[in-house]
Parts: structure tokens; sequence; C-alpha cells
């Protein structure tokens, strides 16, 4: 599955937006839109999950959850380490 | 660098003086008539100390953050509300001093603080968010003539009766979220504050902190630019941990003092003989230690990190646990002190009018797990807990 659908897909599930998250511009600020810090938390678990992999402290804050397009960055930042 | 060090140097002693002249003698009174310090923030305002923080190309003081800390605890071992009024002015400072774009209205507001020595007090609180500073009902709306208001429902603002201006939060605007909040600082003509209940607390008394509902107008540019969510992981939740922790220490401290005096008088009384305070005192020694390890390392990582460009370990999950930690821990191991404390002098210390009396001690420290509500901490924490990698 394309990563960016994957992350919508996680969203829908655990980020609990008052708004529908596969309509979501890329760079809406996810916060802005009604995800609190709680349900971040369980984003960010689902994330590991499915994608296999450990967001190291450092990117363990706000900014790079803020949005699907950060959050997608992120992602494959950490996908292209494990590769190489 | 020498400069400084003597800045520093200058402020403490000053403070120090202040402490042991001003504030011990009218603890007693502050704390049983659960009055505002008064007496206290007139000398401080002569000290300049409420600017002490503002940079000095804005006239300010210009001290470290660890004199600030330090401040507190000499504040705190001699009033401990006198020292949490202290405490929550220079965390709205800090916050503002840290978050400062230039040429903005918050610089000119500082330079007013300088000249004026305005007392600030926060409105962070609400009734009806369940103790969560990460969200808001009151928010900033428009007004007319191109203003903006906002009305909100504190539980408690401390000394707001007192204070020049209030640092308050409230969504950025009608229409955003709970946890999309913003910082205004609104000065005492552009807001009215209605007392909503009464002020008869346990400890702490004198802050004079009842609720009020709190309306205020005023033009955006004193809305602050940065987001809260960024403000209070950078600045305002490590600040407020780190000046209260140190000032429970400070009260912490002069407890133990005071039964170690106790100690040395009786065993000045019967040379010789093995006292029971003695061993308590000793075991008493290593809560304390405890105590000030923690908070003084919880300050060094604060610092260390606020040095680094951009500051980038404050934002994440695992600084944040760290600063809840800190209050945490704090919280519940100055009470403890007071407590042991009052094992040692007993009735002496159980009375309210002996130099050993550790009853206001006692009692001060016991709002420490309140202040955020330590259960709430624990909850936040339960969650990073799940996530974070390297605690």
């Amino acid at each position: 599955m394309d990563p960016n659908d994957q992350i919508r897909g996680v969203l829908a599930e655990h980020a609990r937006l008052p708004v529908d998250a596969s309509a979501l511009a890329d760079c809406a600020d996810l916060y802005q839109a009604g995800m609190t810090s709680h349900a971040s938390v369980n984003v960010m678990l689902a994330l590991e999950d499915g994608f296999d992999i450990e967001f190291p402290d450092h990117m363990l804050k706000r900014s790079v959850f803020e949005s699907i397009a950060s959050i997608e960055a992120a992602i494959v930042e950490l996908l292209a380490v494990e590769a190489a | 660098m020498a400069v400084a060090v003597d800045r520093d140097q200058a402020f403490l002693a000053g403070v120090r003086r202040i402490a042991d002249e001003v504030c011990g003698p009218c603890a007693d009174e502050v704390d049983r008539d659960a009055r505002f310090p008064v007496e206290a923030l007139a000398e401080l305002r002569e000290e300049r100390a409420l600017s002490a923080f503002v940079p000095v190309e804005l006239g300010g003081g210009g001290v470290s953050f660890e004199a600030l800390a330090e401040a507190c605890l000499q504040l705190g071992r001699r009033c401990g509300a006198s020292a949490m009024v202290f405490a929550m002015h220079q965390i709205q400072l800090v916050t503002i001093v840290r978050h400062l774009d230039r040429g903005s209205w918050f610089e000119d507001y500082l330079r007013e603080v300088v000249t004026d020595q305005r007392l600030v007090a926060s409105v962070t609180s609400e009734v009806g968010t369940g103790g969560d500073m990460g969200r808001s009902i009151a928010a900033v709306t428009p007004a007319d003539r191109g203003a903006f208001m906002f009305e909100k429902a504190a539980p408690t603002v401390s000394y707001g009766a007192y204070a020049d201006d209030l640092f308050t939060t409230a969504r950025r605007a009608p229409e955003a979220e709970p946890g999309d909040q913003v910082v205004v600082l609104t000065c005492k003509e552009q807001t009215r504050l209605e007392q909503t209940g009464s002020w008869d607390p346990l400890g702490m008394r004198g802050t004079c902190s009842p609720g009020y509902v709190v309306r205020a107008e005023f033009p955006a540019e004193q809305v602050l630019g940065t987001p809260f969510a960024q403000v209070s992981a950078e600045s305002l939740v490590p600040v407020s941990h780190i000046l209260w922790s140190h000032l429970w220490l400070g009260i912490a401290r002069d407890a133990f003092d005071r039964s170690r005096a106790f100690v040395r008088e009786a065993a000045k009384r019967r040379p010789g003989e093995p006292s029971p305070g003695a061993q308590r005192l000793s075991h008493l020694m290593s809560e304390l230690s405890l105590l000030r390890a923690e908070v003084g390392l919880g300050l060094r990582e604060f610092v260390d990190a606020s040095e680094e460009p951009g500051r980038p370990w404050l934002s994440t999950m695992t600084a944040a646990l760290r600063f809840n930690n800190l209050k945490i821990a704090a919280s519940e191991q100055a009470p403890r002190v007071c407590q042991g404390a009052l094992g040692v002098c007993g009735i002496v210390g159980f009375k309210n009018d002996t130099p050993f009396s550790v009853g206001r001690h006692l009692r001060d420290t016991m709002s420490a797990c309140l202040m955020v509500a330590n259960d709430r901490i624990h909850q936040t924490n339960a969650s990073l807990l799940l996530i974070a990698k390297e605690v």
C-alpha cells in the first residue's frame, strides 16, 4: 500500500478527528484538525506497528506528527535508513 | 561572563535580604489571615526583582535562569506564599522572553514591566476542561472596531486581585479545536474580573487564589505569535515545574533546618545523652538529599537543553516525561520531608507558635500535588511511556 494511504488509514482509525482523514490535505495541521496529544500517541503506536519501524526519541515530537506530509517524510527517512 | 555572574550575585543578595528581613517576619501572619504578602511584593519591586529575567537590552536585570530558580528557593525558605507569587510571575515572564518576536508588542510590554515593575498572573486553568491545560473552552473572538475579546471561567487565579496584567490561554478563534490555543497578555485596564469563589484553603494561603470569570478586550497584537502548544512544551511546563520544585525544596529545607535546630537544642540541654530526634534527623537528611538531587538535576537538564540552537530536545516526549516526573517527584517528596521534620520536633513542631513550628511548611507543600493534579500528569506520562524510547 502507498505510505500516504496507509497513514490516512491509521489516522482514520486512531486520530479521532471530527473530520474525514481521507479528505485531509497532506499539509493540513492534524492538531488544529482536532487530534489530541493522547490520540497522537495511539497514532504513533499504530504507525510503528503498521510500518514495522520505531520512531527514535528525537522524532517523537509534535512537529513530526502535525501533518500527513511530515509523518510521511519521517517514515520514508526511517525506511531508507533500514534499507541501507 | 564575569558581568553576568556579578548580576546574578547582586540579584540573589537582594532576594536573600528580602526573604530574611521581610518575608520571614510576615510569613505567619500572611498564612493565618490568608492575605497577600504586600510587604514582600513592595520590596521585590523596589529591588527591581520582578524584571530580573528581562534581557538587559530591554532594561531588565538580565539574570540567569539558575539565579531565578535559586531566588525561588531562598524565598521559599522564609514564606511559601511569597515564593509562589514570585515564581508564578517569573514563569509568565520567562515564557514571554523565550518566545519573543523582535519588534513585537511584547517587546514594548517587557520594557513596561521594567519601568513599572508590573506583576503578571496567569489564567491557564479553566472550569470544564478537567484540569487539562492543553485544552481551552474560551476563545479569542472578534469584537467591535477590529478588537478581540475572550471570556474565561477560571477555577483559580493566583493573586488575580493584585496583578497588573493577566497571561491567559484561549482557543485561537471561535471555530478552533480545544487544543488549538494561544496566549493572550492583557493589562488590568483591559480586563474585568468577577470573583466566583472564596479563598480559605489548607495551605499557600497568601497566594489569594479564588476563582474568577475573566473578561478582556484587546488588540490582536497582544496575542503571542508562537502557538501555545510549543510555548507550553519548550517553556511554560518545564519552567513551572522547575521553579515550583525549587520553592518546595526551599520550604522543605527550612522545615529540616528547624528540626535540626530542635535536635541541637535538645543535645545542648542534655549533653552526652542520646536524643531520639537525632537519629530521625539523620534519616530526614537522606530524604531532603533526594529532593535536592532531583530538583538540581532537572534545572541542569533544562538549562543545557535551552542552550542548544532551536532547543530541539525540549519539544520531545522524552523531555515532557522528564519534567512531568520532576513535578511529581518534588511535589511528593517536599511534604514527606516536612512531615519528617514534624516527627523530629514532636509537639513543639505541631504547635504554630514555636521556633520549631513546621505546620505551615507541611500545609504549604501539600498544595504541590494539586498544582496541575499529579493524577492528571500520571495519566499523561502513562501514555507517553508507551511510545518514548529512552527515559
